[in-house]
């Protein structure tokens, strides 16, 4: 059982939690994920570690609540306990690398992903600049956080609330149009925005990294669900990734497999919200 | 002098028909279709001493030898027929840990089944399911704890809690040390809870058999995934233990090299299995794990695990379901019984065939699947006949859920992780064979680790030879 020990609630569906897990705490690296079970009923899901203190032994979790598994765990308060949390999983990101100018991308809830590889990027003597992109300005994350770490930053909404009215790509584009010269590109969020930054960084040849949050079950590459085709090949993102060549991902097929379960995430969904009390 | 003539044919002596083994009681397969309960219901004490009545107790049994662990078969089936069950039940225990599970999933047929002498002119001593009976007689009648030796305050890990990690860990902690299994999910068991459904053993058994581990001290942390949260090597030089055995398993699902494999309904019987078993995904929406399937079901291969996908897709309530194979009925690696049990419950077989393609639809469900006819050829390294492809015999078969059940590989987790660990080519964990010790002094391995995927009881045994194997280290033999 793994306790948490704070609470935080970032906007609407966007929840923050600190969660005692010294052992896991102790080894993780940027990049890596944990896969967690909230209860005995629970389904096995999988959440990038969006920090960890190796001296207080916690993991941050930072997750958007799309669905049952989601919205359960959000509702749970401090001094809560998770049953399960198994970690850390997946490669770790490359972090201690010099590359010279990297630009970290974040969308939604992808920017509390992106924050711990930036730091490290950042710490390794790189120069970073961070593109932080939500819908409208209620949803933007991290701001100050990011703020802190990055040499440049750039925020950007859908609705222009804040920041540059447009896409994390308006900004990508703007840059490499200008001739800044980027080195690496790391950009995790929804699939189509990783899809774009890919597009607009293969023209250029900028090495780019996309972490993929596909279905999983075990996390430890023992049953086939989280199966991406990368560069033609199969690969499983729970044990060859998360963190993929953003120009080599196949992000349509990748979409599809995302929409495995809809019915039955829906069905699951409606149940939760009507035991909440909330509409069907 | 003997005259031909006088040999008249009313001397010959009258042979008794060959018998049968008293049949098994099971649930009806209309019934069953629906339902995840247990398919065999067991014998009762009345057909037990029946069965066990016409065992011939050898002077010189051949069934034993056939038995990975040598149970005492002759021995233990005298103690049914006179009905002395719960020494039966020691008698197996004696060299056989997890009877109630053997009983149920080991292949008799090419083991003690296959040599019994009675068998030669009969159907054989109904060996499994007499042991399958005891089994449960002991576990219903508070089988007596066994004989433990003192704590030696020795610490040994076991990784992993599939037959092989729980069969050491029995034997070490009755000896005295102070085992550790190291679990990766969040539940014991490996295969026998995450891939072997219910209906054919349930977890309760497999949980019985762990509680009982627990009361011989044995400690078991789940979520743990070795060579992630701590290596091999770590467990060794900081955390104090003394030897360390691996028994990971071979989890690690195989696709075919056809184009298809990564449709939003092709799954690894792997996964198929892991959310209905382990994830109870048969009681969504109460438990939240989902499973799809759809009206039309081809599962490739023919081994248990191919059966097991096959009848657990009738029980979640495909209408037609298909084993596709490549080779011919006489090939089915299964076990008898469970190609049997599936026919009775409706699986259609279409043999001598292979997948070339399975085709999609824009959204990546299946919407068929090409197919080539296959025959037979001369016998391969394996000894089975090699299936070759029939030219133009393509065609496509109407399905929309495809499940691949062609076998599983090592997790490459420990030996990546593990430094100085020697692998063969195929990534199993290479060991001294009467030993079960690896290339590293201390980390003995065994199971379908070492072996590729295997059986039950062989996994078991081989955790019995690397207990033996710890115990003579440690002891400076
Ligand atoms: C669906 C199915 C049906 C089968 N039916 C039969 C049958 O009828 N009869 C029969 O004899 N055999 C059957 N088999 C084969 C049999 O189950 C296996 O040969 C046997 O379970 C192997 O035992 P094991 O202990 O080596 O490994 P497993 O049972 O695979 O257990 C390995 C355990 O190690 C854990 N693990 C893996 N990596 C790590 C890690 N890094 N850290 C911590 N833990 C880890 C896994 O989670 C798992 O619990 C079947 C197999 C399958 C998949
Ligand atoms: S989640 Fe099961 S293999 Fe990756």
């Amino acid at each position: 059982m793994y306790e948490i020990l704070f609470k935080k609630i970032l906007n609407e569906n966007t929840k923050f939690m600190v969660v005692d897990a010294p052992e896991i705490a102790r080894v993780c690296k940027p990049g890596q994920f944990v896969v967690i079970r909230v209860n005995e009923t629970g389904e096995r899901i999988p959440l990038t570690i969006a920090d960890f203190d190796r001296e207080k032994g916690t993991i941050t979790i930072v997750f958007q609540e799309v669905g049952k598994s989601t919205k359960l765990l959000g509702s749970l308060e401090k001094g809560d306990k998770i049953l399960n949390f198994v970690g850390p999983l997946g490669k770790p990101t490359p972090t201690e690398k010099v590359y010279g100018t990297v630009v970290a991308v974040g969308g939604g809830c992808g920017t509390a992903i992106v924050y711990p590889v930036a730091r490290a990027f950042k710490e390794a003597g790189n120069h970073l600049i961070s593109i932080n992109g939500a819908r409208s300005m209620d949803l933007l994350i991290y701001r100050r956080e990011m703020e802190e770490i990055s040499d440049e930053t750039y925020e950007t909404t859908d609705d222009g609330s804040c920041g540059v009215h447009g896409f994390v790509t308006t900004v990508l584009g703007d840059l490499i149009s200008k001739g800044r010269k980027i080195d690496l590109v790391f950009a995790v969020g929804p699939v189509p925005m990783m899809k774009f930054v890919s597009k607009i960084t293969a023209a250029q040849e900028i090495p780019t990294l996309v972490s993929l949050n596909s279905i999983m079950v075990d996390g430890t590459g023992m049953c086939g669900a989280c199966r991406v085709n990368v560069g033609g090949q199969m690969k499983f993102s729970c044990v060859d990734g998360p963190e993929f060549d953003g120009h080599e991902v196949d992000y349509d097929e990748l979409m599809g497999r995302l929409n495995a379960y809809k019915e039955q995430e829906e069905i699951s969904d409606r149940l939760w919200n009507e035991s909440q009390g909330g509409a069907a | 002098m003997s005259d031909r003539s006088n040999k008249a044919p009313a001397k010959k002596r009258e042979r008794k028909p060959p018998t049968k083994k008293v049949p098994m009681p099971e649930q009806d397969p209309l019934e069953r279709r629906k339902n995840f309960d247990e398919v065999a219901l067991g014998y009762d004490a009345e057909q037990a001493v029946a069965e066990a009545e016409k065992c011939l107790q050898c002077r010189n049994p051949k069934c034993i030898d056939g038995c990975p662990v040598e149970v005492n078969i002759k021995e233990f089936i005298e103690l049914v027929r006179v009905r002395r069950f719960m020494e039966a039940a020691l008698k197996i225990k004696e060299t056989n840990s997890l009877p109630a599970i053997c009983g149920r999933v080991c292949p008799q047929e090419t083991q003690c089944e296959q040599s019994c002498i009675y068998g030669i002119r009969n159907e054989p001593i109904a060996i499994g399911r007499l042991e399958r009976f005891v089994a449960d007689y002991a576990r219903a009648h508070d089988e007596p704890m066994p004989e433990i030796l003192d704590r030696i305050g020795r610490k040994i890990a076991v990784i992993g809690s599939g037959p092989a990690g729980l069969t050491c860990a029995g034997d070490l902690a009755r000896l005295g040390y102070d085992v550790t299994i190291f679990e990766a999910f969040h539940k014991p068991g490996g295969v026998l809870v995450y891939g072997i459904p219910e209906f054919r053993l349930p977890k309760d058994i497999v949980m019985a058999e762990v509680e009982y581990l627990e009361r011989l001290g044995v400690e078991i942390k789940y979520d743990y995934v070795i060579g992630k949260i701590r290596t091999v090597l770590e467990l060794i030089d900081e955390d104090g233990y003394d030897a360390v055995f691996l028994g990971t398993g071979a989890g690690a699902p195989n696709f075919m090299r056809i184009s298809g494999m990564n449709l939003v309904t092709v799954f690894s019987a792997n996964e198929f299995l892991t959310r209905v078993n382990l994830m109870k995904a048969y009681e969504f929406p109460e438990y939240d794990t989902p499973v799809r399937i759809g009206n039309s079901v081809a599962v490739i291969g023919g081994g248990n695990v191919a059966m097991d996908a096959a009848r657990t897709s009738v029980r979640l309530g495909a209408d037609e379901v298909t084993i596709i194979y490549r080779r011919s009925m006489e090939e089915l690696p299964a076990r008898l019984e469970e190609v049997h049990h599936a026919e009775e419950e409706g699986v259609h077989f279409r043999l001598l065939t292979s997948p070339t393609e399975v085709l999609g639809n824009e959204s990546g469900e299946v919407i068929g699947m090409q197919c080539i006819e296959m025959e037979l050829g001369e016998p391969d390294e394996s000894g089975r006949r090699r299936p070759i492809p029939i030219p133009d015999s393509e065609s496509t078969i109407n399905v929309d859920t495809v499940i691949v059940a062609i076998g599983n590989s090592p997790n490459p987790i420990i030996p990546q992780t593990t430094p100085g660990l020697d692998v063969t080519y195929w990534g199993t964990i290479i060991v001294n064979e009467e030993t079960g010790m690896t290339s590293l002094p201390g980390v003995f391995a065994g199971g379908d680790i070492v072996t590729g995927a295997a059986t039950v009881i062989s996994a078991m045994g081989a955790g019995k030879r690397a207990a033996r194997g710890i115990h003579k280290l440690l002891n400076g033999e």
